[in-house]
């Protein structure tokens, strides 16, 4: 057994409305997502002696704990680099845990990204990063960016194309995704989109970056979430049916922001394959053991990627996978994304999922897999990355 | 707060500020040479420039004159949102070249529509002055 398995547990689940305008600050909407964690934890916020947070979160610590009543916090880490980190941000709790470097972690995400939420220029807060190049750019966006290679859908949109070549994927398969997704979003109150979606609409849509549409792409939105995770042996006394973190991994392999790297390996190589690889060797189980899989669906075909890489099919298969609602919740070969995912409930750079994850633990999803026990959940597979699995505890 | 939006964008075309590991690049680009790094020992071409062979762990190498000639690897027709310096060329094509010495390269083709690119397409460097010290390195069918 792996020293961090079964050690920690996520006992407290937190969120604002979701919304693609809230108009509200990222500290603001952080503060409601962590007070509503540590209310279903039925812990005070002052419990809390340990942080893990993304390295692009904006709140500071002075500001954040001085609201949580200045605790102690013994452990802190952030991890690196967008949405690769969304499941890195569970790992590195469960491991400070594991160690006796902390009893009670805050994780959260806060995130205004939708059109009301821009706060000014030189500000860090709200809106799309990309849009505030450096007019000189020394670092590594100096490659692509002079050429109008500027955004991640854009990479992503090349690295889709390659996959289609490779693998023979289809638009049809890239739509399977989102219309699955936004069939569970529209069960789902708290999802911001929950129109019908037809393969057809999804065709209808306009490009993006071809061969990615608007429908292959996340939504954009403003909202926080935050988890309270604590030692397995304390969750057992607080009212929530625990999620244990039962395996976690983390990795590195290329990265979407450097593709003459990334298109100069193999696809094995890249972090979310080696993610995949340790997580069942450390699990000791098979894929074919989970009940529900979480992936970062920041675009349709990355979700068909993460299905390869992480053994749910074989290399070139995940387009296959997805067909014939695949990945739905009642009938699917896999449910994926219960919620909506980034696609349709929200984008909170993927903690969203975790909190479905969650649900789907304790029997709560607006789309319950019957006696769900066992679920993976995993950060975007194009960065720095990593899964965990959860197990449903005593 | 549109107004604020718009005003947080960057309006101008960003381009490469050179820095200690790849002036050499850009000083060769200005020349109209495309020049990459390549390992004294074990031979491998590089890029992205790197004070150490990926293959071999060397630090020996020199700045080596490349052929400029490659395949479209994959691409992209981006249709927008993107910058503003850049709107008023959408739909506009961006590529993955990988070049004969095996690098691959992000840049464009240029007088190429887009429903006319294909992968392993043909393509030659040319060179792009896009400021006083600055050359940018784009393809052309062949
Ligand atoms: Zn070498």
């Amino acid at each position: 057994m792996h020293p961090v398995s079964d050690k920690a547990a996520i006992v407290g689940i937190g969120q604002t409305p979701f919304s693609k305008g809230l108009g509200r600050s990222e500290y603001d909407m952080a503060v409601e997502a962590i007070f509503g964690a540590c209310d279903d934890a039925g812990i005070s916020p002052r419990e809390i002696d340990g942080l893990v947070r993304f390295d692009m979160e904006t709140t500071d610590e002075e500001n954040l704990l001085a609201v949580l009543g200045n605790p102690v916090i013994r452990y802190q880490a952030s991890t690196s680099w967008g949405g690769g980190g969304s499941a890195s941000v569970l790992v590195h709790a469960a491991v400070a845990i594991a160690a006796g470097m902390a009893d009670t972690v805050l994780v959260y995400r806060s995130r205004a990204r939708g059109k009301k939420s821009v706060f000014g220029k030189d500000s860090k807060l709200g809106g799309r990063f990309w849009e505030r190049m450096d007019p000189m750019l020394p670092g590594m966006n100096q490659w692509h960016v002079p050429h109008g290679l500027v955004t991640p859908f854009q990479e992503m949109a090349m690295i889709t194309r390659r996959h289609m070549l490779d693998y023979g994927t289809t638009e049809d398969q890239l739509a399977e995704v989102a219309v699955a997704f936004r069939q569970h979003a529209m069960r789902n109150p708290n999802a911001v989109m929950r129109q019908p979606m037809t393969i057809q609409d999804h065709h209808d849509s306009r490009f993006i970056a071809e061969p990615l549409r608007l429908f292959d792409c996340n939504i954009e939105t403003d909202g926080a979430v935050a988890l309270i995770v604590t030692r397995a042996e304390r969750a057992r006394d607080l009212p929530q049916t625990p999620a244990l973190i039962h395996a976690v991994a983390l990795a590195t392999g290329s990265h979407h922001g450097r593709l003459s790297t990334m298109f100069g390996r193999d696809w094995d190589q890249h972090g979310a394959a080696r993610s995949g690889h340790q997580i069942w060797e450390r699990s000791g189980l098979r894929p074919s053991e989970i009940d529900a899989f979480f992936c970062y669906d920041f675009f349709t075909s990355f979700v068909i990627i993460a299905l390869e890489e992480y053994g749910f099919c074989p290399r070139g298969e995940g387009g296959a996978f997805v067909e014939d609602g695949g990945l739905l919740w009642e009938g699917g070969r896999l449910p994926t994304n219960t919620h909506g995912g980034q696609l349709s409930e929200a984008f909170i750079h993927g903690v969203n999922n975790h909190l479905e994850a969650v649900r789907q633990i304790r029997g709560t999803s607006t789309s319950q897999v019957p006696g769900a026990e066992l679920v993976l959940s995993v950060g975007a597979n194009s960065d720095p990355t990593g899964a965990v699995i959860l197990r449903k505890g005593p | 707060m549109s107004d604020l939006r718009e005003s947080v964008i960057t309006q101008t075309r960003p381009l490469p500020q050179p820095g200690l590991d790849n002036v050499e690049f850009y000083e060769a680009a200005k020349r109209g040479e495309l020049r990459f790094q390549r390992c004294s020992d074990c031979g491998a071409w590089r890029h992205y420039p790197r004070p150490a062979c990926p293959e071999c762990q060397s630090r020996n190498f020199s700045w080596e004159l490349a052929s400029g000639r490659g395949r479209v690897f994959t691409w992209a027709i981006v249709h927008g949102p993107t910058l503003p310096a850049f709107r008023d060329e959408l739909p506009y094509n961006v590529v993955d070249v990988l070049l004969d010495e095996g690098v691959h390269f992000q840049s464009q083709v240029l007088d190429c529509p887009p429903d006319e690119i294909y992968a392993e397409m043909p393509v030659e460097a040319v060179f792009v002055p896009a400021s006083e010290d600055i050359t940018l390195v784009k393809f052309r069918r062949r």
